[in-house]
């Protein structure tokens, strides 16, 4: 395979029992890209994401994620992978640099690592005043920048992002988004959905999945130019319903 | 009016979650709270649907007051939590059954109603609650919070983490409830829905920012922005807060809305600049605020 591409999806498909969540999609995703994964509530997004970092074993098809094969090597793509959703995220009741230590402690850091990344962390996140804070006294934009940040704790080729930025305010949220761009820039590759489509025209390409299967896949310019709108949010609408 | 907000105020321990906060919803008027997680949103809520007493200030709704006459308001609104709060082991059918009862009425009386939003979850009725998708739950909550017509609905965050098709059908739905006579009070933290609604308050950090209508909020906006766009936006965000003129640089989908600080900004010599840094296919152009440039100034 070639060393650019991050994720290689081939007629990957999920059933449970005689329904087909995920129906055979095939996609590429490049090192440093950011792809934006969209879909309408049930469309088989979350199923999708969870063959894709080792979590569920697919039907058929064939998958590599950071340089290993979903099927056989499901525990080298979790080390190689960072991920963070809306609903799991951090640990409210242990402080910021607890949080930092014990993640980076999961990945295998070392003590001296951890010491030097949590600084680092600290740092350009503006967290100095409130490393000693309990994580579930903090607003939520600034817990979903550290754990956006923990995430990436481990130098991981590939961030997953399930929705990161849901109900955060609209400041925080283009926050988010730049360091999105930061660690798309440093060459870590951003997988991320989003119901915001503003921030669909944040990615370098978008994938839009209706029941299951991949209805669009461009990149946000090209996608407007072909279902003729000016914007991601008519592209969505056009699509979404199938 | 049907709902009068007067200096409420609530605190949690040291959290002060309302800060004097008043405002008026007349009656039959969609008003949406628009703010993000932790604004106050809930707390507000559960004021006015009496499930919380207030530290301070007093609050009527449907001309009875919020403390003293709260069993009566119970009977006259309906409210549909942001968390899923109805009986995750009965039915559809179970639940709405359920609600009617509690309050003295039937499905069959007030059908016509929730037949819009009902028809699309009446093939799941015998299924369990629990057992239900994201957006079916929603529909579900929305006719419990209808079955006994109340006088004023309280929708808290009914469409967040909702795909974009589904919350513009919900909204349709709204739309359409508000024609048969129901005064909606309805938050969300998605600032493209406050378009949608006919008066809206911006809150934010338990203070509310402003409140008026969509179309006065964005012509209150006090600068001229201009949509800038380039090869690289991740270079040109960094370059456009580097400017020293720049007064705020904020990436809106496809271009970048940036505001000087200069009252006689030439948008020539920001092109110059731009070039200056290595960035290619630079276009800057006048373009309007809305509401999420203008939330975004106040929050500031």
């Amino acid at each position: 395979m070639s060393n650019n591409k991050v994720i290689l999806a081939e007629g990957l498909t999920k059933m449970f029992g005689d329904f087909t969540a995920v129906n055979a999609i095939t996609f590429n995703v490049e090192k440093g890209e950011i792809f934006g994964f969209l879909g309408a509530n049930g469309a088989g997004k979350t199923t999708a994401m969870k063959m894709l970092i080792g979590i569920s074993n697919p039907t058929s098809g064939k998958a590599n994620v950071a340089g290993f094969d979903v099927f056989t090597h499901a525990e080298d793509i979790k080390k190689n992978i960072g991920y963070m959703s809306q609903k799991f995220a951090l640990y409210d009741d242990l402080t910021v640099k607890e949080n930092i230590t014990f993640f980076a402690g999961i990945y295998g850091l070392s003590k001296n690592e951890i010491k030097e990344k949590r600084a680092i962390l600290i740092k350009e996140l503006g967290l100095e005043n409130v490393t000693n804070k309990l994580v579930g006294s903090l607003p939520l934009g600034w817990k979903q920048k550290l754990s956006f940040s923990v995430s990436l704790i481990h130098n991981p080729k590939i961030v997953f992002l399930d929705e990161p930025t849901g109900g955060v305010d609209p400041i925080t949220r283009r926050q988010f988004w730049e360091l999105i761009y930061k660690a798309a820039n440093e060459g870590t590759t951003v997988f991320v959905t989003t119901h915001y489509m503003d921030e669909a025209e944040y990615c370098d390409r978008v994938s839009i999945m209706v029941n299951g299967k991949i209805e669009a896949l461009d990149t946000p310019k090209n996608l407007k130019k072909q279902y003729k709108v000016s914007n991601m949010n008519d592209v969505f609408l056009k699509l979404a319903r199938g | 009016m049907s709902i009068t907000v007067n200096h409420i105020s609530k605190s949690y321990k040291k959290v002060k979650a309302l800060e004097d906060i008043s405002f008026k919803v007349k009656p039959n008027e969609l008003f949406g709270l628009i703010g993000p997680d932790g604004a106050g949103k809930t707390t507000l809520f559960r004021i006015l649907t009496t499930l919380l007493i207030a530290d301070e200030g007093t609050a009527t709704v449907v001309d009875f007051d919020v403390v003293k006459d709260y069993k009566k308001i119970r009977n006259n609104v309906g409210y549909m939590p942001g968390k899923f709060s109805l009986y995750q082991d009965l039915t559809v059918e179970e639940n709405l059954n359920f609600f009617a009862t509690i309050f003295g009425t039937s499905i069959e009386e007030n059908y016509e109603l929730i037949q819009d939003v009902y028809v699309q979850i009446e093939p799941f009725k015998k299924r369990r609650a629990g057992k239900l998708s994201g957006g079916m739950k929603q529909k579900l909550a929305l006719c419990c919070a209808l079955i006994h017509k109340p006088k004023v609905l309280f929708l808290d965050e009914p469409t967040t983490g909702v795909d974009p098709v589904s919350r513009k059908e919900f909204w349709d739905m709204l739309k359409r409830l508000q024609l048969k006579g129901i005064t909606i009070l309805v938050s969300t933290p998605y600032m493209d829905e406050a378009e949608l609604c006919d008066r809206i308050a911006l809150i934010q950090d338990g203070k509310i920012l402003e409140i008026d209508t969509p179309e006065a909020i964005v012509k209150h906006y006090p600068k001229q922005i201009y949509n800038v766009i380039s090869n690289n936006m991740y270079q040109l965000i960094n370059s456009l807060n580097d400017y020293e003129h720049c007064h705020s640089v904020y990436p809106f989908g496809e271009f970048v809305h940036y505001t000087d600080n200069r009252l006689d900004f030439n948008p020539k010599e920001l092109k110059a600049y731009l070039e200056s840094k290595n960035l290619t296919e630079i276009k800057i152009e006048k373009t309007k605020a809305t509401i999420e440039d203008t939330f975004m100034e106040l929050a500031k």
